[in-house]
Order: structure tokens, then sequence, then C-alpha cells
């Protein structure tokens, strides 16, 4: 359990956080810039001095405002990965990674080294200089320095916002390898649910300096109630599913999940892979019968469980489809016409180009 | 004037320049810390204090250490009692002129390289397991490196050319306060001195230049060790 229970004011800005983060898998810390993410795992890992309160990592009091208790950053055990990797340049790699090892009491371990160098795939890079290295190259070996001094919890600072659309989807695939590897809990921040979707099991949602909810990813991300906080163009549903098979002829993949299934542009991941495709509001139109002759061969049978309206033209329509659940965004003017209420039983159509290795879980390797 | 007299002269003056330089490293990179990463009452002051033999007459200076460390003074007095040191007219007293007067252009330069350095890479380390006192000898003074080399080249150039400070504080005496720039003042004085004088100019120059370029393959050495990132 991770409990925190602070405030942090800063001139005109202020963060006032309550909230139980499990202390296992990956919490998504989400919200726009300014929401205070990076100030509240600033404070987690005792970089800023200035928060006021609570803060306990299973048993070890890192801040205890009350009893005048503060554990300096050293003590704290965090793994810190910074948006701008901050790898010492007058340090070869090897050196960088093996610098927090070195200073953790048992010294260095030779199996967590081999691992982490192996999983991470850095043995290549191993006697070069940072200077030497691309923006993603910098981040795999701050990831694996961090995860070398052996911590307890691992914070991430937005790790991708400095790199291009291929290194994002690099870094994504070995931090999905990574935390299959080394369960260590990590609390990853970012202002792009993208990212979220691929990897997160539990969700914070900053906003303005508060938390406006704190629960299970893919409970939140559906939560029609939280929408406005994760911007309209993000709206959608998070599905999770299995690889069944390819289809070699046409180039696409087939995943199940519960409810039916989903044909998308071929996936670089082995049949019986578990994976999670985000489907925007906005790529799912809502048919009443099947329709004949249409180009969409995602087609979901489903009841509509709940309508909201939104400012503007657009309705929110909750599809149930089995155990999932999908978000349709849809006009007024549409809503009205076909009549669609509560309980109507409808067909969901997705069009599998909406379904890219962008909104599809396991990230292919970028090579 | 000889070769051997010649060579005393050059060999004493880069004595002096040495000693001054090596004696301005750990307080000019201390100074530089303080100055560029703390605040507190008395830095103005301070700062000011370390600068002024930059905009201070040279002679001014010396006259001002030689009321520091006067044999008379309070200070003097302590200096010969407890470690038997005597700095007025005497080579430990040129070679205090020439840091005096060294020791701003040192602090300037590492204080620069200093502010350079992103503070980033210090979290990073506390974050890394490291105590502020590790940190530093880990990371910050490492970094600062290219410029304590930088300082440290100008400050010893800026030594060998010392005059204003040396002459008032440690005086003019043959093989032990003489050096270079005193040396040729003293052979332009005396009848005859013209050839003398032209000699010592030469390797006066000489030395100049090849102060130079000792700090352009200094810089590129440490510039090349420490590519930045």
């Amino acid at each position: 359990m991770i409990e925190l229970a602070f405030s942090v004011s800063q001139g005109d800005f202020s963060l006032e956080v309550a909230a139980v983060l499990p202390k296992s898998g990956v919490t998504g810390v989400f919200g726009r810039s300014g929401a205070g993410k990076s100030t509240l795992i600033n404070a987690l890992a005792g970089i800023s001095t200035t928060a006021r309160g609570l803060i306990k990592v299973g048993d070890e009091v890192f801040l205890d405002t009350e009893r005048g208790w503060q554990l300096p950053v050293e003590r704290r055990r965090v793994g810190y990965v910074f948006q701008d990797a901050r790898l010492f340049p007058h340090m070869r790699i090897e050196t960088n990674l093996r610098y927090g090892a070195r200073r953790r009491s048992g010294g260095e371990s030779s199996d967590l080294w081999q691992g982490v160098i192996d999983v991470l795939d850095l043995q290549p890079l191993l006697r070069r200089w940072p200077g030497s290295l691309s923006g993603g190259e910098r981040q795999r070996v701050a990831i694996g320095r961090a995860l070398l001094s052996r911590p307890q919890i691992l914070l991430m600072d937005e790790p991708l916002a400095s790199l291009d659309a291929p290194r994002k989807t690099e870094i994504l695939y070995y931090i999905e390898r990574l935390r299959e590897a080394y369960p260590v809990p990590l609390l990853y921040v970012t202002h792009s649910l993208d990212e979220l979707v691929r990897i997160a099991d539990h969700l914070l949602l900053l906003s303005d300096g508060k938390v406006m909810a704190c629960g299970p990813f893919l409970d939140l991300v559906g939560d029609t109630a939280l929408q406005p906080y994760l911007g309209r163009f993000e709206a959608g549903s998070v599905l999770e599913c299995v690889l069944e098979q390819h289809d070699e002829t046409f180039g696409l993949s087939v995943l199940s999940f519960s409810g039916g299934e989903l044909r998308v542009p071929k996936l670089d991941a082995p049949c019986g892979t578990r994976l999670r495709a985000r489907l925007r509001g906005r790529d799912v139109a809502i048919a009443l019968k099947d329709p004949p002759e249409l180009s969409i061969t995602n087609r979901v049978q489903g009841e509509v469980l709940a309508l909201s309206y939104r400012d503007g033209p657009y309705v929110d329509v909750l599809i149930g489809a089995g155990n999932s659940k999908l978000h349709a965004l849809i006009t007024r003017e549409s809503c009205a016409r076909l009549n669609i209420r509560v309980g109507l039983s409808v067909i969901a159509l997705i069009k599998a180009v909406a379904l890219d290795s962008r909104t599809v879980g396991y990230s292919r390797r970028a090579r | 004037m000889d070769v051997d007299a010649v060579s005393q002269i050059v060999l004493l003056s880069l004595r002096i320049a040495a000693l001054a330089t090596a004696g301005c490293v750990i307080p000019a990179v201390g100074l530089a810390w303080l100055l560029a990463r703390r605040r507190f009452p008395g830095r103005t002051l301070l700062d000011a204090l370390v600068h002024a033999p930059l905009v201070l007459p040279p002679v001014v200076v010396g006259y001002c250490l030689l009321g520091l460390f006067g044999s008379r003074t309070w200070l003097g007095e302590w200096l010969v009692r407890t470690l038997g040191v005597h700095l007025p007219f005497t080579t430990g007293g040129a070679v205090m002129a020439a840091a005096v007067m060294a020791l701003p252009l040192m602090v300037r330069s590492i204080r620069l390289g200093l502010e350079g350095i992103d503070r980033g890479l210090e979290t990073a380390a506390r974050t890394l397991g490291a105590s502020r006192l590790d940190t530093f000898f880990s990371i910050t003074l490492p970094l600062m490196l290219p410029g304590i080399v930088a300082g440290a080249v100008l400050a010893f150039a800026a030594s060998l050319g010392e005059f204003g400070a040396t002459i008032t504080f440690a005086a003019n005496i043959p093989d032990e306060t003489r050096t270079l720039t005193l040396a040729i003042y003293t052979a332009l004085q005396t009848p005859d001195g013209e050839a003398s004088a032209k000699v010592l100019v030469m390797i006066s120059m000489g030395l100049a230049i090849g102060a130079l370029l000792l700090a352009e393959v200094s810089n590129r050495v440490t510039k090349n060790w420490l590519r930045a990132q």
C-alpha cells in the first residue's frame, strides 16, 4: 500500500492529495499539464521538500509532518526515470548503470544486473558515452539505472515526452517487458491516455491539484462522469482482448473479447497474447439492424445501457456486450432519428482501420 | 646576464606561479560553489571581497596584504608563532600576492562552469542513493573540471605576469621574490640593462604563448573527455 495524504503549495498552485495506491502493478498518474502530476511524484520521491502531511510506502514512513519526520531522497529507495533521462555525461553507460547499485546496502547483484541488461537490451551500449546515444537509448539506460538501484517503487515522469513516435512505441515495449520480469510497483506520470492503455492497472486522475478519481484503470477509463477530465477526443472504452489468429491473406489479426470479435490491421505478436484495444467513441457507429453491403466488418451485438448528453450536439451511448462496455459518440440528431433508448438492442460498428498499433496494446517492436 | 641567472629567474617565476595556482584551486572551488549555489547573509560582501583584486590597483592589494600579514599585525604574528611562516618580503609572500590576484579569475571561471551544470543530474544522483557529499564528489566536482582547468591555466598565466602586488608585499629580492616581470623592471632601471631586459621579455612572451597553447589543449582534452549530453 502506498498512502498519500499530503498537500503542497507553491505560489498560487496547490496540490491536495488523499489516495491509497496498491503497492503493485502500474499506476497511471494522469492529468493535463499543470494538474500537479510531477509535483505529486516529486513529493513522493522527496525531491521537493515542501510537502506537508503523510506519505507511507508499505511500512516505511517517507513523510510525517506531525512528527517532524522526513526521509531524505537517497534513503527512500525510489527509482526515478526523468523525462530527460539525466545520464551522467562523464561516465560510460556501464558506470551510469552501476551508480545506484553501488550505493545500496548489499552492493551489486549479478543476477539482477544480467537480467536488466537482457530485458532492456543494454549489452551493446555498455562501453559507450551518454552523448553518443539516441533519445530512446538514453531512456532505456535511465530505466535500467533506476531498476538496478533496487528500488521499492519506480517513478516515471513522462518518460516518452521527448521522444518521437517510433521511439515511444519502442520504450513502451521495453516497459511492458520489464513489467513482466520485475514486479516493482510503478507510478507512471503522463498526459497521454494512449500510453496508459498499454500498461496501466490503476489510475490516479488529477485535475487542478486535486484527485478526481483513483481506482482500477479499466473501470475509470470508461466512466462517463470522468470523461470531461479524459478529454472529449480521448473518450472511449478499453477492451481486454486475446489475439486469436492472423489472417495472412488480408493482413489482419483477429482479437476476441467478452462480447465479440475485432478484426484489426495485423499485429506483430504471437497468437494467445493478451492485449488491450482502445476504441474511441467517435470511431464507433450504431445500427439498429445488421446493415447489408457495408465495408465495416467489426459488428458487435449489444444493448444500450445508458445515454449521456454532452455539451454541443453529441450523445455518448454506452453499449453493453458480454462483460465489455463500449462507448459510441453520435450526434443528438442521429440518436433522435433512430430513437435510441436504454434497453434497445443495437449493433456497434467499428472500422478496422480505427484500430491500429497506436491504440492496440502490445506494442510492435520498432526496429 | 648569464644563462644561470636567467634560468634562476625563470624557474623562480614558474615555481611561484605554480604554487599560487595550486594554492588557489581548493579555495576557488569552495568560493565558487558558495557564491553560485548558496544564499546566505554577507554573500554579496564575500562576492565583492573575492573580486576586489580585479578592480583595485595591484599596488593597493599589496599594501592591504602588508596591512594584514605584516610582521607587526595580529595575523602576521600568529603565522610566525604557530606555523613559523613569515610572508612579507619572502618567496611565500610572492606566492600569496600572486594567489590573491589570481583568485578572482579562477573563481569566475569555475563559477561559470558550475552554473552550466544541470542540477537535475544532482537530483538524479540523490534518487540513486547518493548523499549530498557523495553527489558533490561523484557528479558536481567532475563536471566542474573543465572550469577548474581553464581557471587554473588563466590563474597560472596571470601569476606569471603579476607585478604590483608582488613588489609591494614581497619586494624585489634576487632569488627570492624577483620574478620575470620584476627582473625586467630591474634590468630597465640599471644602465646597460637593455640587453638583459630584451632576453627576459622574449622569454616572457614565450611563456605567455605557451600558456595560451596549454589552455587550448587542456580545453580540448577536457571537452572531449566530458562530452556534453
